[in-house]
């Protein structure tokens, strides 16, 4: 053999996980791993700016073929989930808020970054109307597309969208696996599903307490501290203040589309 | 190749991100197997081509479309890749405490057959790779290990093409009288 192509004979291949190394370093695709969560085992992707999706896919190849159509890009499994992630993420998934935990949020529009901002910030156990999302991030027309956005909303559970209902009092729909997930979830974080439909059906909208002269969603954490004695129903925002009562700072209750 | 790269440069000025891939996989074995030639380690070298593409894809991201169509991708890839080998062979002088092994060790794993082909021919060539000077070893390297042209080393390395030229037939005609050596023994 000549040494020009005993040289040559030096060429090799490139380590196996070098092609992916470099392609999740610049975010040209995305690393999964499946992780318990309160609807049973989940697939969480990520890249190097945060977590990309959560799904309840029925088999890997779903969610790797799902992913592809929605985000453009491949996913692939991964042994050991990096540090940044693997610190917070099941804590955020259990606790429904992101805490913690980066999530990439850059492949959607400004208005859908807003809507899951603000829907990232309502609390456990309990629900805000489309309408209040809408009024929140400035776009009070705009309640249908915050719908949309939430539909679309990448990461459920840990952008805790389970917990935007509609004022009516049912629950609308959840992109996870269906409606049915959404009333699970507000079960087991304490939500009294059907209470909150029954006063939302007769028209009640906003509680008050006699004492405080405040009012708040139903669901809000000083809301549920009222007593009986001292409670007071609303269906609208402008009868609770022409009764004289002020919004509660907590959960700003405002007019419900 | 160089139609295949021609037709890469043109699809990434059109979309960077669904290109990208096909660059990484199509000078992936190249760029590691130079890097592992000029450095003689697998992990360093895994290393700096992982950090040669990356920083290509960023680099590639600022660039106009235009700029990226006329690109010579090997050489332009390898420019920045060899800066990052030097860079690597620097780092090891000012802390000299036995780092630089200069040796390819066969990979664990490998069976007794391929262990033997190994240390007798490849890494006994890898070896004396290793002992040529970095100019010599860079333009031997990039010529005969990775497959660049003149005009792509002389890009690279910012040489000019003459250089290029003489250093590897010098390169050439040291190992050729090195491993003679070895045979005389």
């Amino acid at each position: 053999m000549n040494l020009q192509s005993e040289l040559e004979s030096l060429r090799v291949d490139a380590p196996d996980g070098l092609i992916t190394a470099v392609l999740a370093e610049t975010g040209l695709v995305d690393r999964y791993a499946v992780r318990p969560s309160p609807l049973g085992d989940v697939f969480v992707s990520f890249n190097s700016r945060g977590v990309t999706a959560v799904d309840l896919a029925e088999s890997a190849e779903a969610f790797e073929r799902r992913f592809q159509t929605i985000y453009g890009r491949p996913v692939v499994p991964v042994d050991e989930i990096p540090p940044p992630v693997a610190r917070h993420v099941d804590t955020a998934i259990r606790e429904g808020r992101p805490g913690r935990l980066a999530v990439d949020l850059s492949g959607l529009t400004d208005f859908q970054q807003a809507v899951l901002r603000r829907t990232a910030m309502i609390p456990r156990g309990e629900v805000r109307p489309y309408g209040w999302i809408a009024k929140e991030i400035g776009k009070p027309g705009a309640v249908r597309a915050v719908g949309t956005a939430l539909a679309q909303n990448p990461v459920p559970m840990i952008i805790p969208c389970h917990r935007v209902v509609r004022s009516d009092g049912t629950l609308g729909k959840y992109s996870l696996g269906g409606a049915e997930n959404k009333r699970v979830l507000l079960e087991i974080e304490g939500l009294d599903v059907d209470g909150f439909a029954r006063l939302a059906v007769s028209g009640v909208r906003f509680v008050g307490s006699e004492t405080t002269r405040i009012f708040c969603h139903p669901t809000c954490r000083n809301a549920r501290r009222i007593t009986d004695a001292n409670r007071v129903e609303f269906g609208s925002e402008a009868a609770a203040q022409g009764a004289g009562y002020r919004a509660c700072r907590v959960c700003r209750p405002s007019v419900a589309a | 190749m160089t139609t295949m790269t021609a037709d890469l440069t043109s699809r990434l000025a059109e979309d960077l991100d669904g290109a990208f891939p096909d660059l990484v996989r199509e000078l992936s074995s190249g760029l590691y197997s130079g890097a592992l030639r000029m450095l003689g380690d697998h992990h360093e070298a895994e290393e700096v081509a992982q950090d040669a593409f990356v920083r290509a894809y960023r680099a590639l991201q600022g660039y106009p479309a235009q700029r990226i169509r006329e690109l010579r991708l090997r050489g332009w890839v390898w420019t920045i890749a060899a800066n990052l080998c030097r860079n690597r062979i620097r780092s090891r002088a000012r802390r000299p405490t036995g780092s630089f092994d200069g040796i390819d060790p066969p990979e664990r794993g490998d069976g007794p057959e391929a262990i033997a082909i190994s240390t007798e021919s490849v890494g006994q060539l890898a070896a004396q790779l290793l002992g040529l000077p970095w100019e010599m070893r860079t333009a031997v390297v990039l010529k005969h290990v990775v497959g660049l042209s003149y005009d792509e080393i002389s890009d690279a390395l910012d040489r000019p093409r003459g250089t290029v030229r003489s250093d590897v037939s010098r390169g050439l005609a040291r190992l050729r009288s090195a491993l003679h050596r070895e045979e005389e023994r």
